[in-house]
């Protein structure tokens, strides 16, 4: 990540969407800016932590970082805080009331949409909380709207007395593209916290008052997303079909249509019906192109304004301009556009037969896989060889246990799901499951992130399940970001390192039932899960070792494979690491006349990380230190 | 038809191979060149081994950032089969630049799944334009497997709409700075693509 210039009279430069929010949120003066790390919108705070005077956090989960956010704001600081979809919903409970309350000074909620599931487990479309909340909803379309609809965000909060929900997306947090910014100004209300209990005491009594002044503040607003500049209607050449839309989806239409009419909503909660309306008097037939649900569609649809949108268009995904030019060509009655005009035409010949020619996607799946010497990787051996479980896991690199070659995760659902799923398996278990063994599996940051709290219901309630708390000591998916596990704060700098024993212990957890190993030692680790799924009572497995991806892990020369000793057995592989690899197979008869597969193998020295883990499961001793390798 | 002519850039690859570095360098020189420039590319979860594509559109002005299936010009594959799984997104005049180095995932060792038999055949198959080499063995030649990114970038600097030396002279400067030792280098693995591109 390259240095932010602090100070820059009208600069240009190439950046993506998140860090345009970070920029711009600092220009407008923000002072405080708070996160959970969540893809796509991690490097909002990151960039957010390189900048001066504003201060920054890494939050331990979303709905803490909204109410530091609201905190802030209250104390009279303009104030941001940034998640992914997801993280709105943990947040949620805080966003339900503070709207009720109103802000001091200006408070921006930056959410991130994966639209098309990068990485995330489910596609939600964050402009239902606008409705839901009462609260605007922004949009930007690339990384310069995404910089001044961010400072835009703080003055609308402010004038309106609300939260503002920025709503971007995964092609605005990772695009780049040229922003054109300025310089920081300062912002603080002189009058710093002003005690108002009959705002900020969210009694019944005091919200019943407040929520005649939310709706109130809603129709204003309505009234200004008539009539404000950030909802426009483009006007066009070809009057066939008009266009409502927001987000990117708007570039992906100009693109593919650039001489129709556009309404483009900037501000696209509360919903400017009268320009819609007006645009719908220009145009033979509006259509609707929105990412992802018909939220806008069924609301104008009640409106009686007739357009079409999910009828032509899909619901799941991106509306790029490869999925909008079929639908419309469709809809005019033309024959689709060909692929791009060409200077000299080639022919194309038929491509081979396993390739789909649309999407050319027909080779082999290369799934995300855990890293060489991943600390993981000897859990999930471990995991993969115990028969009779049912194993709950949880949010993070460790999802990928579910996969092969382990198959060691049973379910996955959301931040910290893992403690109170398993306890679920177990109290409600019927006679067929009455010997399995319930195995939770967690990692540190998701542990704090909201797991904590279904350890102490599982200690409080009897519970009896084998918890795995995979302590790498850092945010491991999203980058490496640090947390109290890590003991460094979002600067990088010294903070408190948090002692997962004495959490354990604190939260009801019997000292003797708490093991620390290390996740390399297979037999003590092995040992630990084996004895501890047999007493039925909670416990708690802790390993120690740090995420290879970040600074506290340090390699160890490779190893590799002897082929004169390899036989050929293939238990290596069951341990999952990517430098492993398979150099040629064969089947061989048994004395008993069964077939057996072989798999002979190497190891990429260049990747190998000498964690001394393949080592364990090699039954003829073939993998041994590269160095002695060569010296024999 | 041509005022707003746009060059569309895919490089593809693997998670820690430098596809995102190629094409912020790709980006930054159109960019010094004058050009409105997007870039995206789906990360995530991309940096534990899986595909990684990274979409770079230059022109007067770009919209969509996004690259459709069968409008790039150049395709940077940074892996023969990865190269096979986008050829697809090429227009019929585009260009294939393939480094041949095979890298198997763990799906292939478990004998899940195959790794295709001849990549590159099914790619000439096609009947596109291609130049396939093994820039993996270039880079491990001079003796850093992460040049790979700069000799590919050296194998399309002869394909874009401006001199091979400005893009050489934009990875060169991202080193004078912090790295000044690695220059000669880069400019060496940067010759030996450009070199090994016209050779195949």
């Amino acid at each position: 990540m390259s240095a932010v210039p602090p100070l820059a009279e009208n600069h240009r430069r190439f950046m993506s969407g998140n860090e345009a929010v970070a920029r711009g949120a600092w220009e407008a003066g923000c002072n405080v800016a708070a996160a959970y790390p969540g893809t796509p919108s991690t490097e909002i705070l990151e960039y957010a932590s390189q900048l001066p005077d504003m201060y920054s956090e890494w939050s331990i989960n979303e709905k803490v970082s909204l109410e530091v956010a609201i905190g802030a704001s209250l104390a009279g600081s303009r104030s941001l805080c940034a998640m992914k979809h997801v993280g709105l919903n943990v947040a949620s409970d805080a966003l339900m009331s503070q709207t009720l309350a109103g802000v001091g000074a200006g408070l921006v909620i930056a959410v991130a949409d994966d639209v098309g599931l990068s990485s995330s487990q489910n596609e939600q479309d964050s402009r239902f909380w606008g409705r839901f909340a009462h609260v605007p909803v922004l949009e930007p379309a690339d990384a310069q709207e995404a910089f001044d609809y961010t400072k835009r965000a703080f003055e609308i909060s402010e004038q309106f007395n609300t939260p503002v929900i920025l709503r971007l997306t995964t092609r605005i947090c990772h695009v780049k593209g040229v922003v054109t910014f300025g310089n920081r100004t300062s912002f603080s209300k002189a009058e710093g916290f002003v005690k108002d209990p009959g705002r900020y005491i969210m009694t019944p009594g005091i919200a019943k008052k407040r929520l005649p002044m939310m709706f109130e503040r809603e129709a204003e607003m309505q009234r200004y997303s008539e009539v404000c500049d950030l909802n426009v209607i483009e006007e066009g050449s070809d009057s066939r079909i008009g266009f409502i839309t927001s987000g990117p989806t708007y570039m992906h239409v100009k693109e593919a249509y650039p001489n129709a009419a556009v309404i483009k909503l900037g501000l696209s909660y509360p919903v400017p019906f009268a320009k819609i309306r007006e645009l719908a008097t220009q145009v033979d037939q509006l259509v609707i192109a929105e990412e992802v649900e018909p939220i806008l569609e069924t609301e104008l649809k009640a409106a009686g304004i007739e357009l079409l949108g999910k009828e032509i268009l899909p619901r799941i995904g991106e509306l790029s301009p490869n999925v909008l030019r079929p639908a419309i060509s469709k809809l005019l009655g033309e024959e689709a556009p060909e692929v791009a005009p060409t200077k000299t035409p080639i022919e194309i010949k038929p491509p081979v037969a396993r390739i789909d020619p649309a999407t050319g996607i027909d080779v082999f799946p290369r799934p995300p896989t855990m890293c060489v010497a991943c600390p993981h990787l000897g859990i999930y051996y471990c995991l993969s060889k115990i028969r009779n479980t049912t194993i709950s896991g949880d949010i993070g690199c460790y999802t990928l246990g579910a996969g092969h070659p382990w198959n060691a995760l049973d379910t996955t659902i959301c931040m910290g799901a893992s403690m109170g799923i398993a306890h679920g398996l177990d109290k409600g278990r019927v006679e067929a499951d009455k010997d399995k063994k319930i195995i939770a599996v967690i990692g540190d940051s998701t542990f704090m992130h909201m797991g904590m709290q279904g350890l102490l219901d599982i200690t409080y309630n009897k519970g009896n399940v084998t918890i795995l708390l995979l302590d790498n000591r850092a945010v491991g998916m999203t980058g490496g970001q640090d947390n109290p596990a890590s003991g460094r704060d979002i600067h990088g700098q010294d903070a408190m390192k948090i002692d997962f024993r004495k959490l354990c212990e604190a939260l009801g957890v019997k000292p003797e039932r708490i093991h620390e190993v290390n996740p390399y030692e297979l037999p003590s680790l092995f040992t630990a899960l084996r004895d501890e799924v047999k007493i039925p009572e909670p416990s708690v497995i802790i390993t120690n070792q740090p995420c290879v991806l970040i600074d506290f892990y340090g390699a160890q020369p490779a190893f590799t494979v002897d082929d004169d000793k390899c036989t050929g057995c293939g238990n290596c592989l069951d341990i999952g690491c990517p430098a492993i690899l398979v150099t040629r197979r064969e089947t061989v008869i048994k004395p008993n006349g069964s077939e057996k597969e072989l798999a002979f193998v190497k190891i990429e020295s260049g990747a190998c990380t000498g964690c001394d883990l393949c080592p364990k499961t090699c039954g003829p001793d073939a993998i041994l230190p590269l160095a002695d390798y060569i010296r024999q | 038809m041509n005022e707003n002519k746009i060059t569309n850039i895919l490089v593809a690859g693997i998670g820690g191979q430098g596809v995102m570095t190629a094409a912020e360098v790709l980006s930054q020189t159109a960019l010094s060149q004058g050009f409105d420039v997007k870039k995206t590319e789906v990360a995530g979860m991309a940096q534990r081994g899986g595909v990684v594509t990274s979409h770079v559109r230059f022109g007067a002005q770009v919209l969509s950032p996004a690259i459709p299936p069968g409008e790039a010009d150049i395709l940077v594959g940074f892996e023969p089969a990865e190269a096979l799984r986008w050829i697809s997104h090429l227009r019929p005049t585009g260009v294939a630049m393939i480094n041949t180095t095979r890298q198997e995932p763990p799906v292939v060792s478990l004998g899940l799944y195959d790794y295709p038999e001849d990549p590159i055949g099914e790619i000439a198959a096609t009947g596109i334009e291609y130049h396939a080499f093994d820039a993996g063995a270039i880079a491990r030649e001079l003796g850093n497997f992460k040049l790979v990114n700069t000799v590919m970038l050296g194998a399309i600097s002869e394909l874009l709409p401006f001199p091979a030396e400005v893009l050489k002279n934009e990875i060169l400067d991202r080193f004078r700075g912090r790295k000044p030792e690695l220059v000669e280098i880069n400019d060496k693995a940067f010759e030996l693509g450009r070199k090994a591109s016209a050779e195949h």
